[in-house]
């Protein structure tokens, strides 16, 4: 992975003393509130319901064994003890003390971690699939791009104060497992008709209140072009992008009301400006970005163990395991174990200073130290020898970490909503457990297959509930929580944005609604067929009856 | 009118904190100085939103509280929860004691 060049030392430490430095002015009277509020924002830390939260970048999701570990130590020594990964691939943490956090960042500097790009009007951190470099579907590894883009878009003097702010997912996978369709701007990774590799651009997608599918505003960017195209797209927004109104001032709406026709124009002109310039990246550049995430030593396995396969046999929860989070990897004799943080009940996305640190080891050991975060708020040790993932699965088992359900039932997106968030409506997360302990059982998550739940306190959709195959959105009416649900959205390859199915449910309602739909769908599902594509086969209709009969 | 108190966050921990009658904050809403009019709303914010005021505290803004067994407490679930803590972690926050 990418490791720390003198400048990006330097570039960090500066910042963190300059951060100190304001804390410092700001609780001795010097700055006010408003003017420390958008510098505290720049280094990702808000103030919620409870207390403050630091959000750390996790940049494209990647991280080694020690870079884990400190996130434990963080959690344990300027938090609770725990701390919470987010569908950005980031991890919150939810009670630091103002006048602690610059001696956080200081200590998260000391493995190469900050919080930059985590707020505020910027390019956030760049997020992509997390199995690059590991995945059997890849096309190339996305990261060294993903580097790239982290570099050019970090203080970037043109795009420090955007109209909003703005996200870049990229997929090196034709299955993408980045949701880039409903980004700012998607990058989806394939080859062209000689045979080169670039990207197919997308533009505009997003959810919040106002979810859109993204539009493609070029069928094929070359990789030596791609960041002067972005700096293109970045000129137009940050010229046209609305100013004027915090919820119309996302990309999406600009490309709604213009147009992605006239956006493309516009952004193929400034392109035509700037394309030779020094935004040109050379092939021995990208080479030198590409050799920083070359692949582990892999040693030369035959694709099968049979000792993986005895174990398979004798322990039923390690086969129930492999079958639902282990995928296949492109080396043989490899495999990609996902950590699920989403136990029967538990809360989705947090995880304990203890379970980091040994998530952290456990990397080391099985995974050449590398790990990963998902969107999907899970785990992933991309690198693991078939025949070790038995002693994986114990010490993870043992830890609370063997939770077999990724892609299923239980296996929620929720965000932290009204428990800690100041903008939430209503909570998420109780809801998300409820629903985990009334499918907990993995036979019957079986059953159903897979099954996106998408859970959002409130409109701004952090839980990405529009693109949940079923998604509920939390409200407040007239003080209670109640609980709006939405039915086919998808994040992947094929994305949608999900349909309400109506009027909401209360919170004593919500979790016998969720299991009427999924009891609908199992008796008319044909074979094969996943809910979300029931759900396209009949429509809406067989759905709403069973939520609402006649009404 | 329903009753009101001042509520914020404190600017060194972020905990939520009430105004007292004596200018100062509280993590105790019980300790809490009642507005009972809209006049008395006013001034009580008026007092909590100076420039000597934002050395100790973040934000601050009136909530509706009401009179339950003699006891303040907040008519919104959202402050509820911060006069408590997360519901999910009972463990964490003024809740646990």
């Amino acid at each position: 992975m990418y490791r720390y060049d003198d400048f990006d030392r330097q570039l960090l430490a500066e910042r963190t003393a300059q951060f100190r430095d304001q804390v410092a002015r700001r609780i001795s009277g010097e700055l006010t509130e408003d003017q420390f509020k958008p510098l505290r924002l720049m280094n990702g830390v808000y103030l919620q319901l409870h207390a403050y939260m630091l959000r750390v970048a996790v940049p494209y999701g990647t991280m080694n064994g020690e870079q884990m570990r400190k996130l434990g130590y963080i959690a344990r020594t300027y938090d609770k003890g725990y701390g919470h990964f987010t569908t950005r691939q980031n991890i919150q943490y939810n009670w630091p003390k103002l006048n602690e956090i610059p001696d956080a960042l200081a200590d998260l500097a000391t493995v190469e971690m900050h919080a930059i790009q985590t707020s505020g009007n910027c390019i956030r951190n760049t997020t992509t699939d997390q199995y690059a470099g590991a995945a059997a579907d890849e096309i190339e590894d996305p990261r060294p791009y993903c580097e790239l883009i982290r570099q050019w878009s970090t203080f970037h003097p043109e795009f420090t104060y955007l109209p909003r702010k703005f996200k870049i997912a990229v997929t090196g996978s034709p299955n993408d497992r980045a949701a880039v369709r409903v980004h700012d701007i998607g990058l989806r990774m394939h080859k062209n008709d000689a045979g080169e590799t670039g990207f197919e651009v997308i533009v505009g997608g997003g959810l919040g209140r106002t979810p859109f599918v993204g539009k493609t505003v070029r069928d094929f960017i070359g990789k030596n072009d791609l960041f002067s195209y972005l700096e293109a797209i970045l000129r137009v927004y940050n010229r046209f992008g609305r100013r004027d109104n915090k919820y119309k001032a996302r990309i999406k709406i600009l490309v709604h009301e213009v147009g992605v026709d006239e956006i493309r124009r516009l952004v193929e002109e400034e392109w035509s400006k700037i394309r030779d310039g020094s935004l040109r990246v050379s092939d021995d550049e990208i080479a030198q970005y590409i050799a920083q995430f070359a692949p582990p030593a892999f040693e030369e396995l035959q694709a099968n163990d049979p000792e993986f396969e005895r174990r398979k046999q004798a322990h039923p929860d390690f086969a129930a395991w492999v079958r639902s989070n282990v995928i296949a990897h492109k080396q043989p004799g490899y495999a990609i174990a996902n950590i699920s943080l989403k136990p029967i009940g538990g809360i989705p996305g947090d995880a304990t200073a203890d379970q980091m640190e040994l998530v952290g080891d456990l990397a080391d050991q099985y995974s050449f130290g590398d790990v990963r975060v998902t969107h999907e708020q899970n785990l992933v040790l991309p690198h693991v020898k078939k025949a070790d993932l038995f002693a994986l699965w114990a010490e993870l088992n043992s830890a609370l970490l063997a939770t077999a359900n990724l892609g299923f039932v239980t296996d929620i997106i929720a965000c932290p909503g009204l428990d800690y968030c100041a903008l939430a409506t209503a909570r998420s997360i109780p809801l998300s457990q409820r629903i985990s302990e009334r499918f907990g059982d993995l036979e019957r998550q079986y059953d159903i297959g897979e099954l996106k739940i998408k859970i959002s306190g409130c409109i701004n959709a952090c839980g990405h509930h529009h693109v949940g195959h079923i998604g509920i959105l939390g409200l407040d009416k007239r003080g209670k929580e109640f609980y709006q649900i939405t039915l086919g959205g998808d994040a992947s390859q094929d994305a949608s944005i999900g349909k309400i199915a109506g009027a909401g449910f209360s919170e004593a309602e919500v979790v016998d609604a969720i299991e009427a739909l999924i009891t609908r769908y199992i008796d008319i599902r044909t074979v094969g067929e996943r809910f979300i594509d029931t759900y396209r086969r009949v429509g809406m209709d067989p759905f709403k009856e069973v939520l609402y009969g006649d009404r | 009118m329903s009753l009101q108190v001042v509520t914020a966050n404190r600017l060194d921990d972020g905990l939520a904190v009430f105004m007292t009658a004596d200018d100062g904050w509280s993590t105790d809403l019980r300790d809490a100085v009642c507005a009972e009019d809209a006049p008395q709303a006013e001034a009580l914010m008026a007092r909590a939103d100076t420039e000597k005021q934002q050395v100790t505290v973040v934000g601050p803004y009136l909530i509706d509280v009401a009179q339950e067994d003699g006891v303040l407490v907040p008519t919104k679930y959202r402050e509820v929860l911060r006069t408590l803590g997360p519901s999910v972690r009972t463990d964490l926050g003024y809740q646990a004691g």
